[in-house]
């Protein structure tokens, strides 16, 4: 099955930004390092949600708007997608990454099946 | 055979293994039904097969299988590649594993609401109706519907394992399936004794199915320690503490197979809360008590959950083994106020120390916090005592 990792930085951004350079390289190596796993099969690392532009199709007119679609507390910094026997495995790549143990969390959603 | 008796015994086993087989709950469940209503039908005229739980598990297979090739599309939904073709004349022959530990950590796995883990594990082990469970939990049928259906569409759609867990998580695991149990075991034990009784059942699988866990013989006989005092907590419909409950009523089998199962825990070097739980349950029926072994077992119990419940707890112990000045020390350094039985507690010390407007205060500090008609009765007794 193939799941998404959604991940929330949460107070982990903030914390990595007062890091000295080889902490923060450290965290980087380890996100690295999840991202060659076999069973991770893509991912990437978002820019802050300042960038994001939000679109709406109304008759047939696209309109735009600065900022997320949804206003909330948290948005999500980076995703991975994996592909994996079972929960329990998305699971457990889920555990490892260094923003769930950092104050953020990591939402694991399973993917449909075509 | 009662049909009644095979569906309870029977039904969890049946249920695993189709659903190991298919991987859907629906489908495992109207094949099961399927089954049962078959063998209703049967049995009564041919005879009750020699290993009913082997005929039905072949019988709701083939049901199962007879389905899927009429409905490709519904094939496809289950996690069989190629559906097989039935299983004939061997019905008798044929023994199926028992695949109810792997079910039991399937519908207990912590990616579930605790709620739907409780909601499911009875549907799928226990064989309960979705109008027994939520009558038992006091919700609407609807909302119990619910709870199921989502329930089982994430076991499926999420990809919930059907395994025991592998070693670095049994642990945790296991520890979600035995709260579970304790769980339902405790709605029955305030009074719906049915489900007391499904807890029981669901106990002893698992010590039948793991039997090297001394957590899960600890917690068989804690329930079963537990259970063999139902009768006697209640007398003319009042409440009775364990002290003054008549023994006579006592279910002395019932104590006999907790104790068993706790020399079991021990004897595999158990020392997990639920062991210790149940020797405290243990060493209470004991006439006289051993208090500072319960007090000292006590202060374990709260070194491993950190407590302060538990911590009252040997609080009271202390009380009985050293006086009441001793144990009220203990309790004014537990600190729960807001909580009844803090306040119930305190106020019994201070009733024992002779300091009576003290003591009434407190009681009148835990009736405004009693739940049940029964505790709140029981309290008013006490006040009337102490002011006389």
């Amino acid at each position: 099955m193939k799941y998404l990792l959604q991940i929330y930085p949460g107070t982990a951004a903030d914390d990595v930004e007062q890091m000295p350079a080889d902490e923060r390289q450290a965290i980087v190596e380890e996100y690295l390092a999840i991202g060659r796993s076999p069973e991770v099969i893509g991912g990437e690392q978002l820019q802050p949600i300042e960038t994001a532009t939000t679109v709406r199709v109304e008759n047939g007119e696209a309109l735009l708007t600065d900022g997320p679609f949804v206003d909330a507390k948290e948005h999500v910094g980076g995703f991975c997608l994996v592909q994996a026997d079972d929960l329990d495995a998305a699971l457990d790549i889920a555990a490892r990454m260094p923003a769930a143990r950092m104050g953020g969390a990591v939402e694991v959603r399973p993917l449909v099946e075509r | 055979m009662l049909l009644e008796q095979v569906f309870r015994e029977e039904w969890g086993r049946v249920l695993a293994n189709l659903f190991g087989f298919l991987g859907d709950f629906d489908l495992a469940e109207e094949a099961a039904q399927d089954a049962f209503a078959t063998a209703a039908e049967r049995w009564p005229r041919d005879g009750t097969p020699p290993n009913p739980g082997a005929w039905l598990t072949v019988t709701a297979r083939n049901r199962a299988i007879d389905r899927l090739r009429r409905d490709r599309v519904l094939a496809e939904k289950t996690r069989l590649l190629e559906v097989p073709e039935a299983v004939e004349d061997e019905v008798d022959e044929t023994t199926f594993p028992d695949e109810r530990l792997e079910l039991i950590f399937t519908c207990c796995h912590p990616s579930l609401g605790l709620e739907a883990q409780v909601a499911l594990t009875l549907r799928a082990l226990g064989g309960l109706r979705t109008e027994e469970i939520a009558r038992a939990f006091l919700v609407p049928e609807e909302t119990m519907k619910r709870r199921l259906s989502r329930a089982k569409r994430k076991v499926r759609d999420a990809g919930i394992p059907f395994r025991v867990p592998a070693g670095h998580l049994l642990p945790e695991r296991l520890a979600a399936v035995l709260a579970v149990v304790y769980l339902i075991f405790n709605e029955g034990y305030g009074g719906r004794g049915d489900l007391a009784s499904e807890a029981l059942r669901l106990g002893a699988a698992l010590a039948e199915l793991m039997p090297d866990e001394p957590e899960v013989h600890g917690l068989q006989a804690l329930m079963l320690l537990d259970d063999a005092r139902r009768d006697a907590r209640f007398e003319d419909d009042e409440l009775v503490l364990l002290a003054d409950q008549d023994r006579s009523r006592w279910d002395t089998a019932k104590i006999a197979r907790g104790r068993e199962a706790l020399d079991r825990a021990l004897a595999l070097q158990g020392g997990g809360p639920y062991v210790i739980q149940a020797a405290i349950a243990s060493l209470h029926m004991d006439d006289p008590h051993d208090w500072p072994e319960i007090a000292a077992l006590y202060g374990e119990l709260a070194r491993l959950t950190g407590s302060p419940v538990v911590e009252l707890n040997r609080a009271i112990a202390v009380a009985e083994a050293e006086g009441p000045a001793a144990g009220l020390a203990l309790v004014d350094r537990v600190g729960l106020d807001g909580y009844q039985y803090f306040h119930s507690t305190r106020a019994d010390l201070l009733r024992r120390l002779d300091r009576a407007d003290e003591a009434s205060t407190e009681y009148e500090r835990a009736l405004e916090l009693a739940h049940t008609e029964h505790e709140r009765r029981f309290l008013e007794r006490r006040i009337a005592e102490v002011r006389r």
